[in-house]
Order: C-alpha cells, then sequence, then structure tokens
C-alpha cells in the first residue's frame, strides 16, 4: 500500500516536471521544473522500489541510486544553465533582475 | 590516508551495489576499489581525519531532515506556480555571498540551493554564489540572502568546518 502511494506521488511529480518543460518560458526556468520535481519524483519511485522489494539486492541498488541521482541532477542542472549562459541565451522577457551579467564581463 | 578512506568507501558502495557477500565477489570490489583510489584519491576532499569525528554524523542526520523538508516544500512550490494557469513567476539572477571556505562545503551549497525552494546555483566566482530564482521575493540583498540560504549555511559549517 504504502509502495503505491510513493509510486503514485513519484509519477505525478514527474507528470508536473513534464508540464512545467512545456509550459514555462525559457530555458532557465524550465531547467526549475526539469531538476525539483523530476528527482523528488523519480526519488521517490525509488524509495517505493525499496518498500516493495525490502532489503535485498534489489531494494538496495534502488537506495543506492537516490544519492547519485540528486548529485548528478544537480551537477547537471548547474552545468547546463552555466553553459546557456555562456552560450549567449537571454532570459525570458518576464525577468526582473540579473546580477550575473556584469560578473561575467 | 586519503587513499585509505577512498579505498574503504569505494568497497562499500561496491558491495552495497552487488550485495553478495562472496569470495570472488570480494575480491573483484578489492581490486577495482583499489583502481578507483589510485586514480581519484588526489580530488579527494584533505582532511578526513573529520570522517571519525561522530558530532558530524549527527548534524548530518540533523541537516537530512532540514533538507528533506526544504526539499518537499520546492517541489510543492514549483508545481503550484506551473500549474497555476496565470504562472506566477518573477525570474531573476541574483548575487549571495557565502561564508564557506572549503570547496566541498560550497559543493554541498550549491548542490542544497539547487534542489530548494525555486532557485539553481549558476556559478561561484570568488565569495559570491549567483542564483537563479523563480519567483524574486525582494530587491533587498539581506532578504533574499537569508531566504536562499536559510539554515543550510550553518548547518554544512557544522558537517564539513
Amino acid at each position: 500500500m504504502a509502495c503505491l502511494i510513493l509510486l503514485s506521488v513519484g509519477i505525478l511529480f514527474n507528470l508536473f516536471g513534464c508540464i512545467g518543460l512545456i509550459r514555462l518560458p525559457d530555458v532557465y526556468n524550465r531547467l526549475q521544473a526539469a531538476t525539483k520535481c523530476v528527482t523528488l519524483g523519480t526519488c521517490s519511485i525509488l524509495i517505493g522500489v525499496l518498500v516493495h522489494f525490502g532489503f535485498n539486492d534489489a531494494g538496495v541498488k534502488a537506495m543506492v541510486a537516490i544519492p547519485i541521482l540528486f548529485f548528478a541532477s544537480t551537477v547537471a542542472a548547474h552545468a547546463l544553465i552555466r553553459g546557456a549562459y555562456g552560450f549567449g541565451i537571454r532570459l525570458g522577457d518576464r525577468s526582473v533582475k540579473d546580477d550575473y551579467k556584469d560578473a561575467v564581463k | 590516508m586519503r587513499y585509505l578512506t577512498l579505498f574503504i568507501l569505494s568497497l562499500i558502495m561496491w558491495l552495497l551495489l552487488t550485495f553478495k557477500l562472496t569470495i570472488p565477489n570480494l575480491i573483484v570490489g578489492t581490486v577495482v576499489a583499489a583502481i578507483t583510489a589510485l586514480i581519484f584519491a588526489r580530488y579527494f576532499i584533505r582532511n578526513v581525519h573529520k570522517f571519525l569525528e561522530p558530532k558530524r554524523y549527527f548534524w548530518l542526520f540533523v541537516y537530512f531532515f532540514v533538507f528533506l523538508w526544504a526539499c518537499l516544500k520546492a517541489n510543492i512550490d514549483v508545481a503550484y506556480r506551473v500549474l497555476h494557469p496565470a504562472m506566477p513567476i518573477r525570474p531573476g539572477i541574483v548575487k549571495v555571498r557565502t561564508t564557506l571556505r572549503s570547496d566541498f562545503a560550497r559543493t554541498l551549497l550549491a548542490n542544497s540551493i539547487t534542489m530548494t525552494p525555486g532557485t539553481i546555483s549558476v556559478d561561484i566566482i570568488g565569495d559570491d554564489l549567483y542564483i537563479h530564482w523563480i519567483y524574486v521575493h525582494s530587491e533587498d540583498p539581506e532578504v533574499y540572502s537569508s531566504l536562499i540560504l536559510g539554515q543550510f549555511e550553518k548547518y554544512i559549517k557544522r558537517i564539513v568546518e
């Protein structure tokens, strides 16, 4: 039962992440949806797998995957957002502040 | 000392991943961990004796729950902004100053910031972290610094430094 709830929550958050990826205006905001919602969603699915299998080889692999996923997705987001800025993609029209512009020059 | 610590950590990781306590598996794991330690130990953190201080593990445990709570809030916040018909976003890049010194602590802080309320760290130049924020709540540097860094900085200081 707990396993089913965790899996449903995970898939729901992944869905929100995908909706955000389509709806939000520019690459920076899309990365926000892509990193946060998708990482928590996938972690939730992995914990669901752990609950389902218990502490045997499949469950422990799911548990080990969580910190790896966490570091991989944050580092990937950082690399993508910095790369996008370096490539010269402007912030969207609704942006209100850009401190980074002065620092790069 | 660094080589030994990284070797032990790699071996534990290998045993968790394969999850078999047989002799051939242990031999393969030892060889793989030794190769990993030989190649990557020079990028490993310097003061490995910190691994032996129990109070750091206690703060890591506390930090885990603080972080989990912030992470859940972040996800609900971003999901709300995505699903709201008018999309209440006000994005921008802000600059905050950190007092953490070591590279590892800064990496941990930047990763934590990426996972919490509507923020992604873009770059670190000197002592300044540049952070993309999906909703800039305030233009005042003191207010947004405390909003973004929150409690992370003080816990990370206790864990790592």
